[in-house]
């Protein structure tokens, strides 16, 4: 992981200092003055050769300092501090939503192979997994906001709502410290169009996956063995076969979390969700490099970390991984 | 002495192409998910082709008196915001998307499958230092990497291909890292070796071809991943650009009319939806054709 994340930083140190015309001019404007872009070349160390400028990138990032946004005029850092709440709340109910619909389906799918039910399931995760999240978002929010008026619209309270003492970010949490039932309920309401919208994709692959690795452990000689001892269906399922299709699926749930990091850079943009990839995508538009650097590496250090959580949690589930 | 193994009957060890076919085509047939996919493809390879000739009206035209008037026989899907037909423009529309897909899945399926026969080729030092590059791009959501590479290099149409091409490659390299790993154990590269073929030979005569199959799958899943990317980029501002008739870019500004005139933002959406749904299928179909044990897994 130490190494993947060295090379993170490489590729991103070559994203934004290489690549780009001049970070100059896109940070001080094309006026700038002669003796601006001199000390602004030499308090950045643009001066240096380009591995000396690595290394302070580097020193910088393991300091925790992304560098002083162009648009905010603020510490990356700190504005990442700030949205960073708003899309593990998101993501969170996204990944909740996938997981809770994902694995019944696909488990239901493979016991229920070739009935009414795994078509429809089938088809269900074929749309989702091609769906367009920007569109679904526009549909959810066009019909049940706009049209219906069953759910709130854009943004993560009500306009009326009066966000509680910031303690977590999360405004599940902090509503439910300050006991303040209102503001829970609102921010609730606001988080299920997004969620769902965000969640689709992945509950569309994990329902997939899921069926694959039950059919693939069904027809084993121990799930008949298991039956053939009179054990009832359910326990079978649940007890000998999901637990061993749980270990493919479970690299997917992982690979999922990616997928739900790209796409609430789309979902937060449909529905003025104030986090990171709303943040990203401003800060792009305007050329904001240590913004858009900031929130890239941030998502790359969060998936990586999901993914090795996911590596340990097959050594427990499947007593033949062992890691040394 | 070829005459002589034909005499015996020796050729017949290996089965004629072509009489494998029917039965692959029968399988088609069975699955009717996989004819649908197939048939989707056809219809938007043929709208990208014919669209000049399909096109009731020219793309950027704008009707401006009839602006957001709904589905007509005149206007079949309806006008958008600046009276511009909206059928004729998902026509042109199809030719970018494809020509998106196409063009990353040639890239990223060159670099990729160059980056995995070389490390599984190669081996030792040289695998593990290509695969430890695949890892740091897949450490990235790949829409969040493709985002900063397309703004690093300004965005453009052009500049998407290439950021999508960039964040999609690793997977080629990972397939066809794992079939060469298989392959160049196999007797017959030995046999190849041992008549005294070179490296480049091996690897483009006897290597590539045998592991072309899974790398077809990805292709087919790659251009329904490239058209979705590109179409979420464009949404986002770092694709193509208005008045360009792409689909993204056609959501993204008619995304105000969703309420009002909802045909203006729903039929492009819908155009990408079911282009992307073609391919997973088609996808899907192939893999199932070429893997008998997933044929039996259904």
């Amino acid at each position: 992981m130490g190494l993947v994340l060295l090379g993170v930083s490489v590729l991103t140190f070559f994203i934004a200092h290489v690549v780009p015309a001049d970070p100059v001019l896109a940070a001080l404007g094309e006026h700038a003055r002669e003796d601006q872009i001199r000390s602004y070349r030499h308090a950045y160390g643009l001066d240096r050769p380009v591995g000396v400028q690595y290394l302070i990138y580097v020193h910088r990032l393991l300091a925790g300092d992304f560098g002083i946004s162009i648009r905010t005029r603020r510490p990356v850092a700190e504005d990442l501090g700030e949205f960073l709440p708003a899309t593990v709340e998101l993501g969170g109910t996204a990944w909740l939503v996938a997981l809770l619909l994902g694995i019944p389906a696909g488990i239901l799918s493979a016991i229920y192979k070739d009935r009414i039910f795994d078509h429809l399931a089938r088809i269900g995760s074929l749309i989702g997994a091609s769906m367009p999240v920007f569109w679904l978002g526009l549909l959810l929010l066009g019909s049940f906001y706009y049209r219906l008026r069953w759910l709130p619209g854009p943004g993560r309270l009500d306009i009326s709502a009066i966000p509680p003492p910031p303690r977590t970010g999360l405004l599940l949490i902090d509503s439910a410290l300050a006991g303040d039932g209102a503001v829970f309920w609102s921010a609730l309401r606001h988080l299920v169009l997004p969620g769902l919208t965000l969640g689709l994709f992945s509950t569309a692959v994990i329902a997939r996956m899921t069926r694959s690795a039950m059919l693939e452990v069904l027809y084993q000689d121990y799930i008949r063995t298991a039956r053939a001892k009179g054990l009832a269906g359910a326990r079978v399922v649940l007890r000998h076969a999901l637990r061993n299709a749980m270990i493919p699926t479970l690299t997917i749930v992982g690979i999922s979390f990616g997928n739900l990091l790209s796409g609430a850079v789309l979902t937060e943009t449909v529905f003025a969700w104030p986090g990171l990839g709303r943040y990203a995508t401003t800060s792009a538009i305007s050329l904001d490099f240590p913004a858009v650097m900031g929130v890239t590496i941030v998502a790359a250090v969060i998936y990586t970390t999901i993914n090795l959580v996911i590596d340990l949690l097959y050594a427990r589930l499947d007593p033949r991984v062992r890691y040394e | 002495m070829r005459g002589w193994i034909h005499a015996c009957g020796m050729s017949k060890l290996a089965p004629p192409r072509r009489r494998r076919w029917p039965y692959r085509l029968r399988l088609l047939r069975r699955n009717p998910l996989v004819t649908l996919g197939a048939v989707i493809v056809l219809l938007y390879s043929l709208a990208a082709l014919a669209a000049p000739l399909l096109a009731p009206h020219p793309p950027l035209t704008q009707y401006l008196e009839e602006r957001l008037e709904p589905p007509s026989a005149q206007f079949p899907l309806g006008l958008d915001q600046l009276g511009r037909d909206i059928f004729s423009r998902l026509l042109f529309g199809a030719r970018l998307s494809l020509m998106i897909g196409l063009v990353v899945v040639v890239i990223a399926g060159v670099l990729g499958t160059v980056v995995g026969m070389a490390a599984g080729f190669a081996g030792g030092r040289v695998d593990h230092a290509l695969m430890r590059v695949t890892d740091i791009f897949f450490a990235f959501p790949s829409l969040i990497l493709a985002m900063a590479i397309a703004a690093a290099l300004g965005p453009s149409l052009t500049n998407a291909m290439i950021a999508i091409a960039m964040v999609t490659w690793p997977v080629y390299a990972r397939l066809s890292r794992a079939q060469t790993l298989v392959l160049v154990r196999r007797e017959f590269l030995e046999a190849a070796r041992a008549v005294g073929a070179g490296d480049l030979r091996i690897l483009t005569r006897h290597v590539l071809p045998n592991a072309l199959s899974p790398l077809v799958v990805q292709a087919s899943f790659n251009m329904g991943d490239a058209i979705l990317i590109a179409a979420g980029l464009s949404f986002i501002g770092f694709g193509a650009h208005p008045p360009t008739p792409e689909w993204g870019v056609m959501v993204s500004e008619g995304r105000d009319y969703i309420t009002t005139q909802w045909w203006v933002p729903t039929f492009p959406g819908l155009a990408i939806l079911m282009a992307v749904t073609g391919f997973n299928l088609l996808g899907d179909g192939i893999r199932d054709m070429l893997d008998p044990r997933l044929r039996r897994a259904g």
